[in-house]
């Protein structure tokens, strides 16, 4: 692989995308440069995907690099692990996170465990992408947060990007990483940033913080958060779309909160989040994910056990709640401005 | 006109209540034995239709048994792969071991050496031949039974035992359990311990090589018992769709643990038959007759290599022993079923079928088995000075931490220091 360091991402020139647009910018800028990236999945190939996110892909690279698949999550990712295996690095598409589950078992028990099981003599470098997350009326079926349930996985990655530059970067960095890694894409926010505020115009991202992607090759590192928002009153850690729905609460509360963008879960930026709430004393976890057993019950132990000391208040989270994902009542389940509201309320009452 | 909406549907009447079906295999313990419901052809019957036919044609096969072994002990019919004597003894020769190394590594089981073993007796020739007949390089991704193909391939016996007593120069590092091996230069994937998630993966590293103009293919086996995961189903899906240059077996032994075959659905159809369904051909072959499984992976080689497509074989045979040494066959089925097997021992098999043709004896064969014997006790001796399980001798502590990923994260590092921690305090006197 030809190794080449941006020697600034400021000065490389770059144009607004929205996220869709910076995933097909990644998956084409490394279907070029690695021809043993292929690209799989149900309507992947001529169509280019229910998101379009492989648009134009097929076309460019040819069908046996970029192809559809029977619908069957099982036999995507078992035939991924077996493309890795002949030394090809596939990133399958499952058309929604809530369509994983039948594809588990390979990446739970195959994918996840062939380096450690085969002594590295095998390795999965699979990078599952996956659009995740509510907020669409998708109904309990297009709609879930599934990430605690791969992160709980010894030898999964698990990344989400909040921007379409980290969507690029990120995605760029997962093909190239040697683990597999599910990437999921948070589709409320695939053509502009949600704040929460369901009721009032959606906005696209064009112009808006984030958009602004380089062009050509360029990683954002796996395991290295983003501090969205610097502040001293209140740690908020999060990722996906609730970074920009926390930043938007946050903001109308007039809290001068530090809000950090984990951007991978597994790997975890640990460091970012303890020096944060070490300044800041307080800490709230937001996802969009059920509650019990969700990544936020791991981040309020880890904040619990390294910054205890430094604690000036319980350490908080908002998720949805532990049911499926309604449709009808959509905007009653979403973790929003009010549920974020009293949760910051009571941080800050003291 | 009726005014709104009409439910639809047939009156049911008078009808007697419905039963579930719930199989039972013949034979339980104690009881005799009758074969006599098997349709076992004579050997020599089925037309060898061309390796580019297409899959429909192989439909006869997938209901009958490809058979080259006659109880004359003479190979004969369109199947007969017409090997040379020095290829049979060396065929011959690698059956043998494979049992003499799965006795040895029973009883070192039952002595204390390891946790678990798992023995192929019985079902020998359907790895061997099929390492016989495909190239060297083409890949392999087994389930737990196909020992025989590593032998077969030149596998260090020696690291085989270090790999079952998990020992310091275990290959995998003390990480799987016995026998599940992992042999990259040698085509043979690491195996898994869930069931039949080989099979879509050996049509994936198909799928692969077409897409790199390769000439190599793959090869996958799962029992009768496991072709009931849906796994099976996405590799049968996935080899058809994409025409995969890929071989996929089941062996139908019969027995998975305690459950016979027709919790498969094997008192339904054929396991071959399901390769119709697919429009994959389809074989069905006495996995018994080492000469019939050669014939039939030779001819599903061929045709995945010629790009005519994945073959679905059925091996029929007979799991001679428990499923592992965690197993007691006693208590669930009858020991007259392997004594009595219609289609005999793969080993005899071909050991008499040599003597027939004059280009074997009794006495070669013992001399053979004394000295399999002793290479197998060999490599047994070599392996222990390695360590057997729990007696100290294993891979270094940190290696439990790596290879989860290619590098060590910050949490892993963290219960790396405190499983050393623990260490001290539970094995103080700890060197490594």
């Amino acid at each position: 692989m030809i190794e080449e360091n941006p020697v600034s991402l400021h000065d490389a020139p770059s144009r607004p995308m929205n996220m869709i647009e910076a995933i097909n910018d990644a998956l084409d800028i490394m279907m070029a440069r690695d021809p043993d990236v292929v690209i799989m999945g149900e309507d992947v190939g001529y169509f280019g995907g229910v998101f379009r996110a492989t648009a134009g892909l097929q076309k460019k690279f040819g069908k046996n690099r970029v192809f559809d698949t029977p619908i069957n999550e099982c036999g995507i990712i078992g035939a991924a692990v077996g493309m890795a295996a002949y030394g090809l690095r596939p990133v399958p598409e499952i058309q929604f996170a809530d369509y994983i589950y039948p594809g588990l078992d390979q990446l739970v028990s195959e994918a996840a465990r062939l380096r450690y099981r085969s002594a590295g003599e095998f390795v999965a470098p699979i990078t599952v992408r996956s659009p995740f997350g509510g907020g669409i009326f998708g109904g309990q079926t297009h709609s879930q947060s599934p990430e605690a349930l791969f992160t709980h996985v010894a030898g999964l990655k698990t990344v989400i990007p909040a921007t379409p530059h980290d969507a690029k970067g990120l995605l760029i960095a997962a093909i190239e990483d040697n683990d597999p890694v599910i990437f999921f894409e948070p589709k409320r926010i695939y053509n502009g940033p949600f704040d929460g505020y369901y009721d009032r115009p959606s906005r696209p991202w064009k112009g808006l913080p984030g958009s602004q992607v380089p062009e050509g090759y360029y990683k954002v590192p796996l395991g290295k958060a983003r501090v969205v928002r610097e502040g001293a009153a209140l740690t908020v850690v999060t990722y996906g779309t609730m970074v920009h729905v926390a930043e938007a609460v946050l903001a109308e509360k007039g809290v001068d909160a530090e809000i950090i963008d984990l951007r991978s879960l597994v790997p975890l930026d640990i460091d970012t989040v303890e020096k944060s709430v070490e300044k800041t004393g307080k800490c709230l976890v937001i996802h969009e994910a059920t509650r019990t057993s969700g990544f936020g019950a791991e981040l309020v132990t880890l904040v619990q056990e390294r910054c205890f000391y430094h604690l000036e208040a319980p350490v908080e989270r908002v998720t949805g709640f532990d049911t499926p994902y309604p449709h009808s009542l959509e905007w009653a389940y979403f973790p929003g401005p009010v549920r974020i509201g009293e949760a910051v309320d009571r941080l800050m009452k003291d | 006109m009726a005014e709104g909406p009409v439910r639809t549907g047939k009156l049911r009447g008078n009808l007697p209540q419905l039963e579930l079906y719930v199989p039972e295999p013949r034979y339980r313990p104690g009881d005799t034995v009758d074969y006599t419901h098997l349709e076992i052809p004579e050997p020599g019957l089925l037309a060898r239709p061309d390796e580019a036919c297409e899959a429909s044609e192989t439909w006869p096969l997938t209901l009958d048994m490809i058979r080259v072994l006659g109880d004359d002990d003479r190979a004969v019919g369109p199947w007969n792969p017409g090997l040379d004597p020095e290829t049979l003894r060396r065929m011959l020769a690698t059956m043998a071991l494979t049992r003499a190394f799965d006795d040895r590594m029973y009883r070192g089981q039952r002595q204390g050496k390891t946790s678990f073993y798992m023995k192929s007796t019985g079902e020998e020739a359907i790895s061997i031949a099929c390492a016989h007949a495909l190239a060297a390089d083409d890949m392999v991704f087994p389930s737990y039974r196909q020992q025989g193909v590593l032998i077969a391939r030149g596998y260090p016996l020696v690291e085989m035992v270090n790999q079952i007593y998990s020992n310091r120069a275990d290959p995998l590092k003390g990480r799987q359990l016995p026998i599940m091996y992992s042999a990259k230069d040698y085509g043979f994937f690491s195996i898994s311990g869930n069931l039949a998630t080989q099979f879509p993966q050996a049509v994936g590293w198909a799928m692969a090589s077409a897409i790199k103009g390769d000439t190599r293919i793959a090869t996958s086996f799962v029992g009768e018992g496991s072709s009931a995961e849906g796994d099976f189903h996405a590799a049968m899906t996935f080899a058809a769709v994409y025409n995969a240059p890929v071989v996929l077996n089941v062996v139908n032994n019969q027995w998975a643990i305690s459950s016979f075959s027709g919790f498969a659905g094997a008192e339904r159809t054929t396991f071959a038959a399901r390769a119709a369904g697919y429009g994959i051909a389809g074989l069905r072959v006495d996995g018994n007759d080492i000469l019939a499984v050669y014939a039939a992976m030779e001819w599903a080689a061929n045709r995945a290599r010629a790009g005519k497509g994945p073959t679905l074989i059925e091996h029929f045979t007979y799991r001679a022993e428990g499923h592992s040494t965690s197993d007691d066959p006693s208590a669930y089925r009858s020991a007259r079923e392997a004594e009595d097997w219609p289609l005999g021992d793969p080993i005899m098999r071909l050991k008499k079928h040599l003597v027939a043709l004059g280009e074997w004896s009794e006495e070669q064969h013992e001399a053979m088995d004394r000295d399999l014997a002793e290479q197998v006790k060999a490599a047994t001796k070599e392996a222990e000075k390695n360590g057997i399980l729990g007696h100290g001798l294993h891979h270094p502590f940190h290696t439990m931490f790596e290879d989860v990923f290619e590098e060590l994260p910050w949490h892993l590092q963290e219960q790396a220091e405190q499983a050393i921690r623990e260490r001290q305090t539970k094995w103080p006197e700890w060197k490594e």
